[in-house]
């Protein structure tokens, strides 16, 4: 009855206003593009910026031309910076930190996330709600407390820990453990408690349960928190530069913008092209992997 | 004969017994699991939060304790006013303006065709997936004091040029710009998947009962995704607040310290002035901000796990 009278209502002045309906959806569409494209330029605009310059010469930088635009394109910049030994061994250090970070990261949080998710002992309850509050510590409250630690570590063992590119790889896990075990305790808590007491009467091991069931299951989300532990090791900049100086010890970030600036002479052409090197392993990853990337974003705040 | 005792006291007793093992063990195991966890955390984050609290009462050399000293020592500068000053502001203006940007961007993304949304979508969030310290680069190009892209641009349309890192306040309008610019697309993510949880049953009522765009996006859109606005803005001003990257590449605190926010004063202090208490005191002040967003967040969370 109700259904019909709106239906009835809706149809009866529908005929008269739909082309007005119609067009208001049209001109909403068109103000959306119209902006949308505003803030496309404006959100792209510092990375083309980079790559414009990247393919510039030092004497055109200098120039009084439109820096909009390039004039004569060279890949010089480029052949430069990746035939230098310096360049290539900040990228080295960055991708062997980075990835012994993940895997680290990953094997702590999702042991530990299976085993706050599911299995539950004395005090996990508490430690899960621990887990998220470490993930709020940031880094700049850290790096000084951490700094004289690992100075006093060499007092007393005689390992010294300051200015070496491995030390990185303590320090990382500090950011990307709470919040992948975080994500990873959302995700396992959402797979159906029936499918591991399935496993579990049929004789599987916890290890079994959570290698054979578990991990296929949260695939996405051990996906998506690899990309974050990946994504901030690769990026930080505090860290690197206050736990590491020597030139051959640096990471990419650090090494970009300490190395390249020298004194008050700006080589922009090769900072502009470092700086993109820099960032695009992330940028590649997100291209390919754009939905589990975003999936990683949200759940950071949402699940749990 | 022993044997037979014992048998006979374990026979009656067997089921209980395993099944407590069994809990037992099982709780074994998932601490084992849990065990790394809990030592990263402790040794790598507990630990040296609780010792900068420890660190920060010693004097220069670490010798004694000067207690308040460096706490007295600090709010007798005006530098340091300065600094809580500009990290309130810094981080405030910055989170309005993020969630201002991503509100409305997460609106024109989904106004257009679903199909059309994931390009736009994954267009916009680039910002956010550059690592910071290689995007303030090319701001700081962008905002150099004698090639300026921006004053090139202004001078072709006759407008005057700007000193953008040379003037305080330009410069404090310039970090904000870069963190801006850096955070709306988080934001925008966040209010785009909340937009779509937003059932479009109300948006059909809304617009029988005579609601234009205003009205919906006020009335049914906002009371609906109040609580993704409120834990975003809250996560973004917790890293807002301890941003370090932005300013440290971009001003360096300069010009005169006006830009200094506590991580990147801290850093000053500690690293280069080789003050490691003095930097642990000042890191300190972000702990206040941190536990206020912290409690509200879990309050937040608790209130949403128990609707559902």
């Amino acid at each position: 009855m109700t259904t019909a009278t709106a239906q009835v209502g809706r149809r009866a002045p529908g005929a008269v206003q739909y082309g007005s309906i119609a067009r208001g959806q049209r001109r909403t569409l068109r103000w959306s593009y119209f902006f949308l494209i505003l803030f496309v330029i404006f959100f792209l605009m510092p990375p083309i910026y980079m790559f414009i310059t990247s393919l510039k010469t030092s004497a055109e930088i200098g120039a009084v031309t439109n820096p909009w635009w390039v004039y004569h394109p060279t890949l010089e910049n480029y052949v430069n910076l990746l035939t230098q030994k310096t360049f290539l061994t900040f990228f080295r250090n960055s991708a062997i930190v980075s990835v012994l970070v993940v895997s680290v990261t990953m094997v702590i949080s999702v042991l530990a996330a299976f085993s706050l998710a599911r299995m539950k002992f004395w005090g996990s309850a508490t430690l899960a709600t621990g887990v998220f509050l470490t993930y709020l510590i940031p880094d700049t409250l850290l790096f000084i407390p951490l700094f004289k630690i690992f100075a006093w570590i060499h007092d007393v063992t005689g390992i010294e820990l300051i200015n070496h590119w491995w030390v990185l790889i303590f320090l990382y896990p500090t950011l990307t453990v709470p919040f992948c075990t975080w994500i990873m305790i959302g995700y396992f808590s959402s797979i159906p408690k029936e499918l591991d007491e399935a496993a579990l009467i049929d004789g599987a091991s916890y290890l079994q349960i959570l290698t054979r069931v578990f991990i296929p299951v949260a695939l996405p989300g051990i996906i998506a928190a690899t990309i974050f532990a990946f994504t901030v090791s690769w990026a930080n900049f505090l860290y690197p530069l206050a736990f590491t100086t020597s030139e051959d010890q640096l990471v990419l970030p650090v090494g970009i913008v300490t190395t390249l600036i020298k004194g008050d002479v700006y080589n922009w052409g090769q900072i502009m092209t470092g700086a993109l090197l820099g960032a695009a392993p992330p940028l590649i990853i997100y291209a390919f992997l754009m939905d589990y990337y975003i999936a990683g974003l949200t759940a950071g705040a949402t699940k749990g | 004969m022993a044997d037979v005792v014992a048998r006979d006291v374990r026979v009656p007793a067997r089921p209980r017994v395993s099944a407590r093992w069994l809990a037992q063990r099982k709780s074994m195991v998932a601490f084992g699991f849990a065990l790394p966890l809990i030592l990263v955390i402790a040794l790598l984050v507990v630990y040296p939060a609780l010792y900068a609290i420890n660190m920060a009462t010693l004097n220069k050399s670490m010798q004694y304790h000067v207690w308040f000293g460096n706490f007295t020592f600090l709010f007798k500068r005006n530098t340091f006013w300065m600094v809580v000053e500009q990290s309130v502001l810094f981080a405030v203006t910055a989170v309005i303006f993020k969630a201002v940007i991503g509100f409305i961007v997460a609106h024109l993304v989904h106004n257009i065709p679903l199909k059309g949304q994931r390009k736009w979508r994954g267009m916009l969030l680039i910002p956010w997936v550059i690592p910071p310290a290689m995007s303030t680069l090319a701001w700081l190009w962008l905002f150099d004091p004698s090639y300026s892209a921006f004053n090139w641009v202004f001078a072709q349309i006759g407008l005057p040029q700007i000193p953008w890192l040379g003037n305080p306040y330009w410069a404090r309008a310039g970090v904000i710009l870069v963190n801006v610019w850096v955070g709306s697309p988080f934001f925008m993510i966040m209010y785009l998947a909340a937009l779509k949880s937003v059932p479009e049953q109300l948006h059909e009522a809304a617009a029988i009962d005579g609601a234009n765009w205003l009205q919906k996006i006020w009335y049914v859109n906002l009371p609906m995704m109040r609580n993704i606005i409120q834990i975003t803005a809250l996560f973004s001003l917790i890293v807002t607040f301890a941003n370090f990257d932005i300013v440290k590449i971009l001003t360096n605190g300069g010009p005169v310290d006006q830009t200094h926010v506590f991580a990147t004063w801290a850093f000053t202090l500690g690293i280069w002035g080789n003050d490691l208490p003095l930097g642990a005191s000042v890191s300190l002040f972000m702990f206040p901000i941190l536990g206020i967003a912290a409690i509200l967040i879990l309050r937040n969370i608790r209130k949403r796990g128990n609707e559902a």
